[in-house]
């Protein structure tokens, strides 16, 4: 919308250094607040992080306090459990090609609707832009229906295609602006060295679209391994189970013990928070670059 | 969305013939794409093709598992049905009867309605102020940008699980109001029912504004720089200028957000589900419409009730949507998500 005045604003950054505007702000203030605001958004997830090293008679002596002394035993039964690894391996199968699948299909079809002019581009577009609307919760009752009546009930794959279907509108609408703006003149200089449409796909497209791939890739799987209600209906039997259900499972089946039940949390929200840090900028930047057009 | 559905649905008429027209005119708007070069080169059947088979897979597994199983709900919404054969006992609009009339129905309607209203109110101005406060070049902006979002990345599972452990009458949240003095505000914060709604409100404050706040930084790094320079020569004041420039031209992303958060209230579930359960929510004011959807349909064994309350939840974010995006998104539909429909 206001890309045209992009450089020009860029130009006028260097020209006067920031910091005249907020002026009246008195810096102090600004980082006081920001402080507040990142010590409220962190100290919940120090609280489970934390809570992992303390014993269960430090957390009800001293249900806020820090862990004195530090204690491992209670990620080192986590972590050596058999329960936790296998809801680990089932959440990265679930995660992993969840992902893959998003990303395959929906670099496809959005090279497509991007790239070729046909009669119902408008339309497919608007159908899964239409998609963002209905989130799983509404669809999930027919949903379970129709993955029972596939009989992938207990099985992995009656998650996995679902979530792939789910994470196609955003994909889609991340993606399509994207490879709209690869130039037209790289697409016909690769067709006067002879590369045929899927030749230009697969030689240009691709590898030039890799930002926006990375960024819907992370969303799926960060999405697929963050869900809860359809693992909770497809999934029945507890060697299915993905790391949500575990939490929940575990959570109840020892609801006495609350450091073990905090280790397991921990454990369990480590490889999205990973995932996340790593590739922080990428997220942010796609949803923004999403929302704005 | 659902706008552009609307205009950009085309006549289906001899698509062979009509596709080739489209072509033709493609081909001569833009005289120095590929198929100008090499005019019909294998042909339009070869063009189908591939539209097909890149195009194909991802319609298919779409239109199976999320269109068609809201179509299907509205057929077993007809049924009295437990999920096992086919649908056999049709009961018409009875289901839809029972679900309008149900006083459990109109408390869960209420919660969403208030929580719907009070994520606006709350993270609303909050982001935008947070926002605007972030814009400024502070040290270490952007590790604070990371930090806010992590809450979004973790799951509800685990945002539930950890908060209904720290927010017990004898969890980490009340003893930390008494370690600081403050002993007389602590409450029984999940099972009060005077209480409770507002507890999840922080909660979901707490879990969604770091996205509200990276939007609204987005926007407002969109508008050019030289307005602010403008009308600070012109003597205005920083509130003057966050009031006539800044909230105006943020319009656009505080429009597309509001949407975003009122379709997340209306099938909020994960939270409440994990922290309440679906027998205390009811009881503690939190319950939601999703929460009544799984306790009737799925909980209770009875799919055909179950796929009615879908029906009906899929109709409200529906009639919301479209009244939403006819009144407000309207002038913001060409330059925001549908962009790419184009």
């Amino acid at each position: 919308m206001t890309t045209a005045a992009a450089p020009a604003a860029k130009a006028a950054k260097r020209r006067t250094p920031r910091g005249d505007a907020p002026q009246k702000w008195g810096n102090p203030g600004t980082y006081f607040i920001a402080l507040i605001l990142v010590a409220v958004c962190i100290s919940p997830v120090l609280y489970i992080i934390l809570g992992g090293f303390r014993t269960n008679s430090q957390i009800t002596t001293s249900p806020a306090g820090l862990p004195s002394p530090w204690v491992i035993s209670n990620y080192v039964n986590v972590l050596t459990s058999s329960t936790f690894w296998q809801e680990f391996g089932n959440s990265a199968i679930v995660g992993i090609l969840t992902t893959i699948g998003t990303v395959i299909l929906g670099v496809m079809v959005s090279f497509v609707l991007a790239r070729y002019d046909f009669k119902f581009k408008g339309a497919i577009y608007s159908l899964f832009a239409a998609g963002l609307m209905f989130p799983m919760v509404i669809a999930i009752t027919p949903l379970y229906i129709v993955i029972k009546d596939l009989g992938l009930v207990d099985n992995l794959f009656g998650v996995i295609i679902p979530q792939i279907a789910f994470s196609l509108p955003t994909t889609i609408i991340i993606l399509v602006p994207f490879l709209k703006a690869i130039p037209n003149e790289i697409e016909e200089a690769a067709s006067i060295d002879g590369a045929s449409r899927l030749g230009f796909f697969f030689r240009m497209v691709v590898p030039l679209s890799l930002p926006g791939v990375v960024t819907v890739g992370i969303l799926a799987f960060v999405g697929a391994w963050n869900n809860y209600i359809l693992p909770l209906y497809i999934l029945n039997s507890s060697a299915t189970f993905t790391l949500p259900l575990g939490v929940q499972a575990f959570s109840s089946q020892y609801s006495a013990d609350t450091a073990k039940i905090l280790a397991f949390t921990s454990l369990s929200m480590l490889p999205a928070l990973i995932f996340f840090s790593l590739f922080e900028r990428r997220i942010v930047g796609g949803l923004t670059g999403a929302v704005k057009g | 969305m659902s706008n552009t559905l609307g205009t950009d649905t085309v006549v289906i008429g001899d698509r062979r013939q009509s596709q080739g027209a489209t072509e033709a005119g493609v081909t001569a708007v833009t005289p120095a794409s590929p198929r100008a070069a090499k005019p019909r080169r294998r042909g339009r059947g070869r063009l189908r093709l591939e539209i097909a088979v890149l195009a194909g897979p991802a319609i298919i597994v779409f239109v199976a598992f999320v269109i068609f199983p809201v179509a299907l709900a509205a057929y077993y919404g007809f049924f009295k049905w437990h999920g096992y054969g086919p649908a056999t006992d049709f009961v018409g609009l009875n289901n839809y009867k029972l679900i309008l009339t149900d006083p459990a129905f109109h408390s869960v309607l209420w919660h969403n309605g208030a929580i719907l209203v009070l994520s606006l109110l709350i993270q609303g101005p909050l982001s935008i102020f947070l926002a605007l406060l972030l814009n400024q070049k502070i040290k270490g902006r952007s590790l604070i940008r990371v930090l806010i979002f992590v809450p979004y990345v973790i799951s509800e599972v685990i945002v539930g699980t950890g908060f209904s452990l720290m927010l017990q009458s004898n969890g980490a949240f009340n003893d930390l109001l008494h370690n600081v003095g403050l002993g007389g505000l602590a409450a029984d914060w999940l099972s009060d029912p005077n209480l409770a709604l507002w507890t999840l409100m922080a909660i979901i404050s707490w879990k969604y504004i770091g996205f509200a706040v990276i939007l609204m930084l987005a926007g407002l790094q969109s508008i050019p720089e030289e307005l602010f320079e403008a009308a600070q020569i012109d003597g205005a004041s920083y509130w003057q200028i966050q009031r006539s420039i800044t909230l105006p031209l943020l319009g656009p992303t505080i429009r597309i957000w509001a949407f975003l958060s009122i379709i997340g209230s209306l099938q909020l579930f994960d939270l409440v589900y994990i922290i309440w359960g679906q027998f205390v929510s009811g009881t503690a004011g939190t319950s939601t419409m999703a929460i009544y959807m799984v306790a009737q349909g799925r909980d209770a064994g009875n799919y055909g009730y179950g796929s009615a309350v879908a029906v009906v939840m899929f109709l409200i974010s529906l009639i919301i949507a479209l009244i939403y995006q006819r009144f407000i998104l309207r002038r913001d539909l060409q330059g925001a998500v549908t962009e790419g429909a184009k």
